[in-house]
């Protein structure tokens, strides 16, 4: 899998610091899956993490140590092997999902575009879905509010600034403005974070607009 | 399947410091034979760093206790998930601290999961200089920190030890969502440029 497209180092900052909305870092964790560059980056950005972390003042514990935990039979507990990725599901993606782009149940937007709603713990701040697009459908041009990342799970699609393949990210902020086109054969099957809530609405209600109207 | 991180990993000549090592010697002790008097020290040096973290990251005084009492446990369960060629014990404790902070403070799920994830990371035949360069490289880092322009030390702060996400930066310092995140991307350049160049 060669991947041309990556999340901006300021991305990459705000993931290893923990501070993404959960929608960006759902994104962020199945690029990691598929994207060593991005991995390695994460580590450097981490570092920085570590060195402000390392300069904190410390505050004083009003309690010693826990006691009662430290029985040497505790000290073992082996996590579980992470799932790994299968039909064309990034694993960390899996537990919310399922492990099967063809069995998520899409609700129609529009023809030829479907989405699937991932519910979140926070969803004060950023939503998560999947899109599928119709072989060569193209969607409005459309503008964001807030951040926007995508990134390709299945097939690929078009805009001005280049070709999104499978484990491409598109990092979008406010002003950027675009017209995807899925590919004319195979589609393409997205995963999207947003916070301009409203914006995409307003995408939605102009993609549904002129099928509505008629 | 994850190669070898590639990122500056400064070979440096000079020896072991008692002072950063030991840290991760204790983490092994307790990996290896569950020696409480290592946690102890642990808890020590870390438990009053990781209650002051979850303190900037928005908790009051108790539920930053229980946060830190709460990681440093998670330290004791998972020692024997720890190896010295993982990193250093600061930068292990620290991701579990951050994660903790996510699934607690944020009632979040905690997507990049590490530090688990340093096991693919990690390359096999990592030596105890490794450890000593990500010392090294932690200190460079705090280096390039001390010279950022202010402007962008305090988006990089708010990100990292306050746990803000771009637009939170933004409406707390009323900028623009765009300028947050340039602000960001040139204080990585900086950082980057800093730390490689003393390679």
């Amino acid at each position: 899998m060669k991947i041309t497209h990556h999340p901006h180092p300021e991305s990459l900052m705000s993931c290893s610091a923990g501070s993404m909305p959960e929608a960006f870092a759902a994104i962020m964790s199945s690029h990691m899956t598929m994207c060593p560059q991005c991995q390695a980056d994460l580590a450097f950005m981490e570092s920085i993490g570590v060195a402000m972390f390392d300069k904190i003042p410390s505050a004083s514990l009003a309690q010693d140590a826990p006691v009662m935990a430290l029985r040497a039979g505790e000290a073992a507990d082996r996590d579980a092997e992470p799932a790994k990725a299968r039909g064309g599901v990034p694993a960390p993606l899996i537990p919310v999902v399922g492990s099967d782009l063809s069995t998520i149940k899409w609700k129609r937007l529009t023809p030829g575009v479907s989405q699937h709603v991932i519910a979140l713990a926070n969803e004060r701040r950023g939503d998560l879905r999947l899109i599928k697009v119709a072989p060569g459908q193209a969607l409005p041009e459309h503008g964001h509010t807030g951040s926007e990342l995508t990134l390709v799970l299945q097939g690929s699609y078009r805009d001005k600034t280049g070709h999104y393949r499978v484990g491409d990210v598109a990092d979008m902020t406010g002003d950027a403005s675009h017209q995807p086109i899925a590919d004319p054969i195979e589609g393409c099957i997205c995963l999207i974070a947003t916070e301009g809530r409203l914006k995409f609405k307003s995408l939605m209600a102009r993609m549904v607009q002129p099928f509505a109207g008629i | 399947m994850i190669p070898q991180l590639e990122i500056a990993r400064p070979r440096s000549r000079s020896r072991i410091t008692p002072g950063s090592i030991s840290m991760a010697d204790f983490l092994q002790r307790i990996a290896e034979r569950g020696d409480v008097e290592a946690f102890r020290k642990l808890f020590q040096s870390y438990g009053p760093r990781v209650k002051s973290y979850m303190m900037r990251q928005g908790a009051d005084a108790n539920t930053a206790e229980e946060l830190a009492q709460e990681t440093m446990l998670t330290v004791w369960r998972k020692a024997s998930l720890y190896s010295v060629e993982k990193g250093s014990a600061t930068t292990w404790i620290y991701t579990i601290a951050r994660n903790l902070r996510i699934d607690r403070l944020r009632k979040e799920m905690t997507w990049v999961a590490l530090p688990e994830g340093h096991d693919q990371q990690a390359s096999s035949d990592a030596l105890p200089d490794d450890v000593l360069s990500e010392q090294e490289r932690k200190k460079r880092v705090q280096a390039a920190l001390a010279v950022l322009p202010p402007d962008q030390l305090e988006v990089v702060s708010l990100s990292y030890i306050e746990g803000l996400s771009h637009s939170e930066i933004a409406e707390r310092l009323g900028l623009p969502l765009g300028t947050v995140k340039s602000r960001m991307r040139l204080a990585y350049q900086k950082i980057r440029e800093l730390v490689e160049d003393l390679k």
